[in-house]
């Protein structure tokens, strides 16, 4: 008897051989040494991980009590790769062009990239996946055991060996799984490892099914003898179950993740598909060969109540074979840990790509650049969602309990993943096909399968039995296993009869009620006609092109030079004489390759299409040239925006610089005004010093005289260099305000007595002292000064024969108004504009200003909150200030 | 026989300093303080030397200047000009006017003294 302890050492040294395998294969395809890496027979060998432990060991279990019911399970593939093997290259067309990663991302990219769908479907995935998972370990659990109940010595103890063969899987995932971070990329350790794993059980299985035929039956005729004896070999065909397990298994082997994984994601080459179209169906052939004779020697040879499941381990136990007993448990271990692993690594990218990134990158938003983490962050997220998923198997494991509700899981997460079939083969064949209709129709079929399938099967505690016999809220209608009173039926032909019916009928339904966005269409035609879309090399036959309309077409996407350059060189490279090339089919392809570079690949395809002639311009291509024309405006758009924006700022620019150059101008202007007001009264100056310097006899009269104009001029230079200064302070605002409360006519009784001071008083200032008591919140001296301003230029200018200066006040909704009216000839028109610019004097008067005076005026007031104007049309020259009343705002 | 200058200035104390410097030189001075009507004094005046202020109201002393130039028998007339606003912007425009002397205030006064001495020695030697 072999012992527990040997097993364990063969299993590790097995395990250790996959990882010798995947190891070396990933290397030799690392450097570039694999070809047959990539060979058909490989492809093929990797796409029997179909068969999982549930196949190898539950074949024979089922075929031990369902009769030849288990060849559906076998059926459904083989005819899917016998006859539509035609929509499985489409499938990995598709999935190539696209670059697609899963099967949850192939949906979500045919339906205009909606993550929402690519979550649903990772979801059902994962629901339908790690019950499946359970399975495996389960079977392992169970072979074990068979062995331990053998060899009481061992040392076996059930919950920990599973711990530590899911552990080890996981680890093995993550080593082979997630080396690149593309998961487009092949996983060539990982194919190679499942292709060993696949002749492994191959072998044990038919290793078995001859022992059984020739060493216990004695040879194929009493072995058919025993057969026809038997129960299983009558045909009792319920054509609802067949049927409804045939299409099951079809649909199954195109949607689970594992096998979307191998077949498409893994695919190297389309080519392959032709030769695992007749090799794949073969293999399943070869697995169920023996299954009917395995099960009949089985139920003869063992004691009645035995699990038929393991007969293919207990009958060469039974009969001494150990050896055979360890290659056949071998054979299902192999089965089960390819399953695990293939679907750990589709399962991971799925919840990596569409649940664990989306919600890592939405927490990343606003931090910038993320491109440096993201390669790290998406390897961790992979490698923790394998550890997850293994996790949740194990649990699920341990949670049922390993027993008979594991057993019908397998055909249970078939039902379940099948609803993926719709949307899927709609998407790849129906143009019309919309995102809308994917979601409600994957809704409508997930619920459903829920309902009528995974929660009854889950037992009494999930679902009560009134739920089961009575319906939802006693609605007899809704009963789970007679919906809509249709019963009895076999409950998984119902479930899955009644799951993908609504499922289709809602994704048509919400289909065509729906409307496509754009990107949709494109996908969708994109998906739909991918054999137009993506050329293959041989794409193009030139025979009837025209280099020259070629020639004339790239000289205007290119350029002349470029599109010479490039035509010269292709002619150079054929070796012909002309100096155009022969429109060869690959010269084509480099030019269409050339063209899409400037406009675009589904443009580039049109054009050349057009100009050929080898295929006329469908709608398709329209609707791609369109998308790409779509995007062009969008971006033409962007930059008009742009270029709008530019020449606003260039606007902005030229005014600033035209204001630039004017203030330079008047800065330019006040200089040369202030030189010329500085320069006169120190040209009078250094005159009359030099005058008294330089001549004798000066009288005592001329001395004092011109002593005076010389104190006169200097006095005139320092109110000149004061009022520049006080001028400045008010025009860069830093001026501080002293504010005070006083009435109008004590500022004006000051303002009066102090302009007049000093003089011959011929001005008389009329004043209405009534409208003068207004009491102002404001700088008192600042405003006085004003006032002394105006008075002496009234004093100065006005040219009556007797000057009368007229002050009136008035209180205008809240503002103080003060009008200065002198009888003198006034302002001339032309000069009213600019009395309170710096340095305009009006009609050159010489009353010892410098012309500083009125520009002041105007500071002061709009530092205090009011303002000065000239008012025309008084007789004489006329200011009127206005000041809001009370004023009390502080310094600005 | 009596030199005469006419002085057109609008700064009154900078005339009275050169009628003061020029009356001692021997010269006999006559002042306008206008710009508009300078022409016409000039014409009546028939000065030997005319000073000339840049900066006058009504007229600029330049416009006077180009304008003298047109008139028949004043070409030659010895033309000193006076600005308080020294840019060699305005001495180029002032030579091309077709002025005799340029200077720019504040002067010295043997500065005033030797150009007029200098035009009237150039006019009466021609």
């Amino acid at each position: 008897m072999a012992t527990l302890n040997v097993l364990i050492l063969v299993c590790l040294g097995y395990v250790v051989l996959l990882f010798g395998v995947a190891f070396a294969a990933d290397r030799m395809a690392a450097a570039g040494r694999g070809a047959w890496l990539r060979s058909p027979l490989i492809y093929t060998l990797s796409l029997s991980i179909y068969c999982t432990a549930w196949t190898f060991y539950g074949a024979v279990g089922n075929a031990a009590r369902s009769g030849l019911e288990f060849v559906t399970i076998y059926l459904g593939p083989t005819l899917v790769m016998l006859s539509w093997w035609w929509g499985l290259r489409k499938l990995v067309r598709v999935g190539r062009t696209q670059r697609v990663t899963s099967i949850a991302d192939l949906i979500s990219s045919r339906y205009g990239k909606s993550n929402t769908l690519a979550i649903c479907v990772t979801i059902l995935a994962v629901l339908g996946g790690t019950p499946y998972i359970a399975l495996q370990l389960q079977s392992i659990t169970l072979s074990f055991s068979i062995f331990a109940e053998a060899d009481p010595s061992g040392l076996y103890r059930e919950g920990s060996s599973v711990f530590w063969v899911a552990a080890g899987l996981a680890v093995f995932a993550i080593l082979f799984g997630t080396r690149n971070l593309d998961a487009n990329e092949r996983h060539h350790g990982v194919v190679t490892a499942i292709a060993l794993e696949s002749v492994v059980k191959l072998f044990a299985l038919l290793a078995v099914g001859v022992f059984v035929v020739w060493g216990v039956a004695g040879g194929i005729g009493p072995m058919m003898d025993r057969i026809d004896a038997s129960e299983i070999g009558q045909w009792n065909v319920d054509a609802g179950r067949w049927t409804t397990f045939i299409f099951l298994s079809a649909a199954a082997f195109i949607c689970l993740p594992r096998m979307f994984q191998v077949m498409v994601v893994e695919n190297a080459d389309e080519g392959h598909l032709r030769t695992a179209a007749w090799a794949f169906p073969l293999y399943l052939l070869l697995m169920s060969l023996f299954v009917v004779p395995i099960a009949v020697v089985g139920l003869d040879l063992m004691p009645e109540g035995s699990n038929p499941d393991l007969f293919v381990l207990t009958v060469p136990l039974s009969q001494g074979n150990d050896w055979l007993a360890m290659l056949s448990f071998i054979g299902g271990f192999s089965s089960a840990t390819s399953m695990v692993i293939v679907t750990a690594m589709a399962l991971s990218t799925m919840v990596s790509n569409h649940l664990v990134m989306p919600i890592w990158l939405s927490t990343q938003e606003g931090a910038g650049s993320v491109s440096g983490d993201v390669r790290s962050v998406v390897l961790v997220a992979r490698r923790v969602s394998i550890a997850v998923i293994m996790a949740l198997g194990y649990y699920y494991y341990r949670l049922s309990g390993g027993g008979a509700a594991l057993a019908s899981i397998g055909l249970v997460a078939f039902a379940g993943i099948s609803q993926i079939l719709p949307a899927l083969v709609g998407g790849l064949f129906w143009r019309g096909a919309t995102r809308t209709g994917a979601l409600v129709g994957l809704t409508v079929g997930f619920v459903l399968w829920i309902y009528t399938l995974l929660l009854p099967g889950m037992g009494g505690a999930i679902m009560p039995d009134s739920v089961l016999q009575n319906g939802l809220f006693g609605w007899a209608w809704l009963r789970p296993q007679a919906l809509f009173g249709i019963e009895g039926m076999d409950p998984m032909v119902h479930s899955v009869m009644w799951s993908l019916a609504l499922n289709t009928a809602a994704f048509c339904a919400a289909s065509l009620l729906s409307f496509p966005s754009p990107l949709e269409r494109l996908q969708g035609a994109q998906f739909v006609n991918v054999f137009d879309h993506s050329v293959s090399p041989a794409g193009w036959t030139g025979s009837v092109a025209q280099s020259e309309d070629l020639m004339i077409m790239t000289q205007r996407i290119l350029g002349s030079g470029p599109a010479q350059e490039f035509f010269q060189t292709e002619a150079e490279a054929q070796g012909g004489r002309s100096s155009l090339p022969e429109p060869t089919p690959g010269f084509l392809e480099r030019l269409e390759r050339e063209l899409s570079g400037s406009v675009g690949a589904a443009t580039a395809h049109a054009m050349i299409g057009q100009i050929v002639g080898g295929s006329s311009v469908s709608v398709e291509d329209l609707l791609a040239v369109a998308d790409e024309s779509a995007e062009l405006l969008e971006y033409s758009s962007q930059l008009e925006v742009k270029s709008a924006e530019l020449s606003r700022t260039a606007r902005q620019l030229r005014e600033a610089n035209t204001k630039l150059t004017q203030i330079s101008e008047q800065k330019d202007s006040f200089l040369s005004q202030v030189s010329h007001e500085l320069r006169t009264p120190m040209t009078s100056i250094r005159a009359f010093s030099e005058i008294m310097r330089d001549t004798d006899g000066l009288s005592a009269d001329e001395q004092t005289r011109y002593a005076a104009i010389i104190h006169d001029e200097a006095l005139r230079l320092t109110r000149l260099l004061d009022d520049l200064l006080d001028l400045s302070v008010l025009e860069s605002g830093r001026v501080n305000l002293n504010m005070g409360g006083d009435t109008l006519s004590s500022i004006l009784d000051r303002a009066v007595s102090s302009a007049l001071a000093g003089s011959h008083p011929k001005l008389k200032v009329r004043r209405t002292r009534q409208s003068e008591r207004i009491p102002l919140h404001t700088d008192l001296d600042r405003l006085g000064q004003v006032f002394i301003n105006l008075i002496s230029n009234a004093q100065k200018y006005c040219d009556a024969d007797e000057p009368v200066l007229t002050i009136s006040a008035h209180d205008v909704g809240g503002q103080v108004v003060i009008d200065f009216a002198d009888n003198g000839s006034g302002i001339p028109a032309d000069a009213q504009s600019l009395v309170f610019e710096k340095f305009a004097r009006v009609g050159g008067d010489k009353a010892g200003g410098a012309g500083l005076g009125l520009a002041i005026c105007r500071e002061i007031m709009q530092r205090l909150g009011g303002e000065i104007s000239y008012l025309p049309g008084q007789g004489g020259a006329a200011f009127r200030v206005r000041l809001p009343m009370a004023h009390r705002q502080a310094a600005q | 026989m009596s030199r005469k200058v006419l002085l057109i200035e609008d700064e009154p104390n900078i005339a009275e300093a050169i009628r003061f410097l020029l009356t001692r030189e021997g010269w006999h001075v006559e002042t306008h303080a206008e710009g508009l009507d300078a022409i016409q004094v000039i014409q009546g005046a028939n000065p030997d030397l005319v000073i000339l202020d840049v900066m006058l109201p009504g007229k600029s002393g330049m416009e006077i200047l180009r304008d003298l130039r047109e008139l028949e028998g004043m070409q030659d007339l010895p033309v000193l000009m006076l600005t308080a606003r020294g840019q060699s912007r305005d001495r180029e425009m002032a030579e091309n006017a077709g002025v005799s002397r340029f200077m720019t205030k504040p002067f010295s006064n043997a500065e005033v003294l030797t150009a007029v001495r200098d035009l009237h020695a150039q006019a009466t030697r021609s």
